[in-house]
């Protein structure tokens, strides 16, 4: 089966894959990259642990076909630190004790970051509705909507 | 958001302690939000092969015929495994600890019990050329009359699920089909009892859902040996039961596990460890064996269906004199670990209530559907709901308010519980009192001046005189299973040691106390060990 | 046409440990060069803290910061056998033989440090800062690093420790069901406030205030974790979750999670919490496990609070809209029941 080249930006660095005809972003990004960041929950869309950025927007990973990244700038949970320093959503996770298996958390993380990069500080509905689409099945979710509460507003949560 | 009420037993604790009792950040936070912890999948293989499963669509058949000629001769196939090619096609968990007997295959031969059940393995270079393979299997399947009801299951003419146990209920002690639990005489405060309750709860499958499904991948080592990460809840468990369906020695396998995705008891069943480690074995590459959602949903093993029925006898005063329980578990096609849940669920009955008359039975029943397994609770979630809401109905029957219903029938220190062992340690009335003052529900002073450790022992301590039972002249067997050999010496009884001290500044733990019962054996001795590298079998 | 509130409760106990005992947890603890200690396991960690949890009690029973301990888990090659993570067995089978191997390694730690100073090891305690004192007299001092140096380079002794711990099998009688199914017991009580629209049969949470012994809160965060988190799922298990909503027939089986319900964080409800602590004489440092009896009680208060709501009982779970219309249609409309507070 013949590949195709895709070339993209991932976490500020520029990468190029050859990739399957079908192949999802969430394979390419974990078995050709090498980033295992985003996660695979169900393989239907339905649970969220694959979610990245793609230009700022939050996608499925799974359901995302591979080459339609071709150009675009691609986000993940691995990309979130700047340098050593932690982004203020990781600190009030941290904080806020808002993971517990830690399965669901970089899905959360980059659903978080969408929200918060468009709205700065949403109000408690609107983070409700940013993660709606993010599963987690050990915390009850309060301690996340606290965390990505008390971090907007905080320098730095802003898109640069 | 917590609340600690540190006046309740405040004469029992040391708080004066330096690391305990501390908000500590986790030892793996910093890896859950950069992203760093590693999961089974998260480590770096090259040359992955797939392994997926083709799973019968019949709820119960014979096999009549399997054709996989197509499949192996398929694009990106490398083997094709079938039942005659794993070692020890036949295990149950609990052999691990002399329970129960081997029951279920791990691919199946001449029939499939439930929709769902592994039937061929294709390993291929891709997921997808392993799906095209799975399409080109053909299989003849003979449908056979399936059961899905519990009480359907184990009338007389009911299609047998498993031969081995061939009225569909698990055998206890040899000779019954049902744990039973006998504590004084039912029938006779029943016939003393103002009031007389009898309901039917029924809980359903439930399925763990863990965000990270059920997977293993097994790779050849450097030294002769398999390297296993898997998401197991239980890393010697799992690397045991391999060890017996390969048959090697457990030492040839390295098992490495870590933080698991969510369990909740749905990765305690060892369902991808095996054909993972096989297929590795025979293509000699590492191999993944991952359960999509759909498998995960429908066959992941769930949280078993129970039925349970409750019989009450309570006076107009709110006391309960007389529980009896009726419970079935849905063990579905095989045993794994319900055989287990039954024996814990009837330690639990009554609850945490001091009852002066308790029976019950409880039943481990084989039906046509996904095999049960352990879920957060296991054999007391359901129970639960059902004596909870038995509870509720009683005090609504004498017209007493639910939380004063609570208190007054529950167990305190020093009363006998139905399992004949004293009751230590309680805490159910002050959980009531507090629970109840943060709802703003109004409950009596008396109740309010009740305590755990007042009130108990006394005429609540003795044991009452059970109808129908010979209390044993010899100490109870331990269960017997087809693990037995002829001319094995049998367990003696011993001593019970004393449980391990706490640290210093903790009170010291009493010695066990002298206790109506006979003494506990040792059941089958040290006979899991994986530190001596010793299995008994 | 209306929402009716209702408030429903349930107290509950729970065993902790694999019944009947016979689960063992052993543990390993060691130090480097520096004095800085590993405890090795073979427990896993599902998210409920079990490296956490282990960790402060190896530090607490060995006197050094938690910053100086690390768990090591779970690898079959240098973790020692555990029975595994069920059961609500792992802060009490595991953080008793974590505390075991832990006093075995202080035991050599404060003979080596007893040497350097050149007293009795009776006479010292640590200040849990990473230094060994004379008793009374805070200046005789060293700290656990040099302890550890002079220990390995000069005096040749291993600070380390082994742990197993074990709580003895006992058996059924067949005829009367006697058994010793667990050592400790925890214990709680919990209220749901709900409300239940009688023309959809949709329950509502509105609020659920509990309280929930536990032996000791050996984190109060991870405490809060499992609280907090149980919770949620017993409201899941009690409101939406199953895969055979028809039980016994299979049909209709969910096989993704538009199928499989589960509340969204739109869903939860607020939830007070208080936490009692009545220590298991036979836990480390009195803990029981709170990991599975946190999601038990709220099935039952759900339940019953949609009959203090609209007067009916649904006996089957998970308690549907499906299931409420149809009871509140034969019951002939709804009705709500006295209320307490």
């Amino acid at each position: 089966m013949s590949k195709t080249p895709v070339q993209f930006r991932h976490n500020g660095s520029d990468v190029a894959v050859f990739v399957e005809g079908g192949a999802n972003l969430l394979s390419v990004l974990r078995e050709s990259i090498g980033d295992t960041a985003p996660k695979f929950g169900c393989g239907q869309g339905t649970c969220g642990v694959c979610t990245v950025l793609i230009d700022g927007e939050p996608h499925l990973s799974c359901l995302t076909l591979a080459e339609t990244v071709s150009g675009r700038a691609v986000e993940t949970a691995d990309g979130l630190k700047d340098g050593p320093h932690l982004h203020p959503l990781q600190t009030a996770f941290m904080e806020h004790f808002a993971a517990q298996c830690g399965f669901c958390t970089p899905g959360m993380l980059m659903a978080a970051k969408a929200l918060l990069d468009r709205n700065p500080a949403p109000t408690r509905d609107e983070v409700v509705e940013a993660v709606s689409g993010n599963i987690c099945r050990c915390t009850g979710y309060e301690p996340i909507i606290n965390a990505i509460l008390s971090a907007a507003g905080q320098p730095g949560a802003r898109r640069a | 958001m917590l609340e600690f009420r540190k006046e309740f037993f405040a004469d029992e604790r040391d708080d004066n302690l330096k690391e305990i009792g501390k908000g500590t950040q986790r030892q793996d936070m910093l890896g859950h939000v950069t992203a760093m912890t590693k999961y089974f999948d998260d480590h770096k293989v090259q040359n992955l092969l797939h392994l997926k499963v083709l799973r019968s669509p019949h709820h119960h058949a014979r096999i009549r015929h399997i054709d996989v000629s197509a499949a192996q001769g398929a694009p990106g196939v490398k083997r094709v495994i079938r039942g005659a090619d794993v070692p020890v096609n036949i295990n149950t968990l609990l052999s691990l600890l002399n329970f129960g007997k081997d029951d279920e295959p791990s691919l199946a031969v001449d029939k499939v019990r439930y929709k769902g059940e592994p039937v061929v393995a294709v390993v291929a270079t891709t997921e997808r050329e392993a799906f095209e393979a799975l399409s080109k299997i053909r299989v003849d399947y003979d449908p056979l009359p399936a059961v899905f009801d519990v009480e359907e299951a184990i009338k007389p003419g009911a299609p047998v699920v498993n031969e081995v146990y061939p009225n569909n209920t698990f055998e206890y002690h040899d000779k019954y089909d049902h744990q039973k639990l006998r504590f004084g005489d039912v029938e006779k405060a029943f016939a003393q009892a103002d009031h007389v309750l009898e309901q039917r709860y029924q809980m359903s499958p439930i399925e763990h859902a863990p965000t990270e499904t059920n997977g293993t991948v097994a790779a050849p080592d450097t030294n002769g040996r398999y390297v296993v990460y898997t998401g197991a809840q239980g890393l010697f468990f799992a690397l045991d039961t391999c060890a017996k369906i390969l048959n090697v020695p457990s030492n040839r396998l390295h098992f490495i596990g870590g933080t698991v995705g969510g369990g909740f008891g749905g990765k305690v069943d060892s369902v991808t460890e095996p054909l993972a480690i096989l297929g590795a074995m025979l293509t000699g590459r590492p191999v993944r064996y991952l359960h999509n959602r759909e498998e995960e949903m429908q066959f992941g093993p769930p949280r078993g269906a129970e039925r349970i029925f409750i019989k009450d006898g309570v006076m107009k005063d709110g006391r309960i004199i007389a529980r009896y329980v009726r419970s079935y578990f849905d063990s579905g096609a095989y045993t794994r670990l319900s055989s287990y849940a039954v024996v814990k669920c009837v330690a639990h009955i009554p609850g945490p209530y001091t009852i002066p008359n308790v029976w019950a039975d409880v039943y481990c029943v084989y039906t046509n559907r996904t095999p049960a397994t352990a879920m957060r609770g296991f054999g007391i979630t359901a129970v639960d709901f059902a004596l909870e809401t038995q509870m509720d109905k009683l005090a609504h029957l004498v017209g007493m308010n639910p939380m004063e219903f609570r208190i007054l029938n529950a167990y305190r220190d020093g009363d006998m519980k139905a399992h004949r062992r004293e009751a230590k340690n309680c805490a159910l009335i002050e959980c009531v009192q507090v629970a109840a003052e943060k709802a703003k529900w109004p409950i009596r002073d008396e109740f309010k001046r009740m305590h755990s450790r007042s009130g108990g022992g006394g005429d609540r301590a003795v044991i009452p005189h059970t109808p129908g039972v010979t209390p044993s002249a010899t100490p109870p067997r331990p269960q017997r299973t087809s693990y037995e050999r002829p001319g094995m010496p049998q367990p003696t009884p011993q001593s019970a040691p004393q449980p391990m001290p706490a640290a210093a500044s903790a009170p010291q733990p009493p010695s066990l106390p002298a206790q109506p019962a006979p003494v506990q054996t040792q059941h089958g001795a040290t006979r899991f060990s994986s530190v001596f590298g010793t299995r008994r079998r | 046409m209306a929402k009716h509130r209702g408030r429903g409760m349930a107290s509950i106990n729970y065993p902790i440990g694999m019944n009947l005992g016979g689960d063992p947890s052993q543990a390993l603890v060691h130090s480097n060069p520096s004095g800085k200690f590993t405890v090795s396991l073979s427990a896993i960690d599902l998210g409920q803290g079990m490296k956490s949890v282990t960790r402060q009690i190896c530090a607490e029973t060995l006197g050094v910061p938690v910053e100086d301990v690390y768990v090591d888990t779970a690898d079959s090659d240098t973790g020692p056998h555990d029975m595994g993570s069920f059961a609500s067995r792992g802060t009490h089978r595991v953080g008793n033989a974590v505390m075991a191997a832990a006093k075995e390694a202080r035991g050599v730690m404060m003979e080596a440090a007893a040497q350097e100073l050149e007293v009795n090891a009776a006479d010292l305690e640590t200040d849990g800062r990473g230094n060994i004192h004379v008793r009374g007299a805070p200046h005789r001092s060293i700290s656990v690093r040099d302890v550890a140096i002079a220990a390995q380079f000069r005096q040749g002794r291993t600070i380390s420790g082994r742990g197993i711990f074990l709580v003895p099998l006992s058996s059924v009688d067949p005829e009367t069901g006697e058994m010793t199914p667990a050592t400790c017991y925890a214990h709680a009580c919990l209220v749901a406030d709900v409300e239940v629209d009688d023309e959809t049969g949709e329950v509502t949470m509105i609020e659920m205030n509990s309280a929930y012994e536990l032996g000791r809160a050996l984190n109060p965060r991870l405490v809060e974790q499992q609280l907090v988190g149980g919770a949620w799922m017993g409201l899941s298990h009690a409101i939406y979750e199953t895969t055979e909503p028809y039980y016994p027939d299979r049909k209709d089986g969910p096989r993704d999670f538009n199928e499989y319900l589960m509340p969204g964080p739109g869903d939860i409800c607020p939830h007070n919490i208080a936490v009692l602590e009545r220590p298991a004489p036979d836990g480390p440092f009195g803990g029981k496990g709170p990991g599975e009896m946190c999601a038990n009680p709220v099935l039952p208060a759900v339940a019953n609070a949609v009959f203090n709501a609209v007067g009916v009982r649904i006996d089957e779970l998970p308690v549907t809209p499906e299931k409420v219309l149809r009871a509140i249609k034969a019951q002939g409309g709804a009705r709500p029941q006295p209320k307490f507070g």
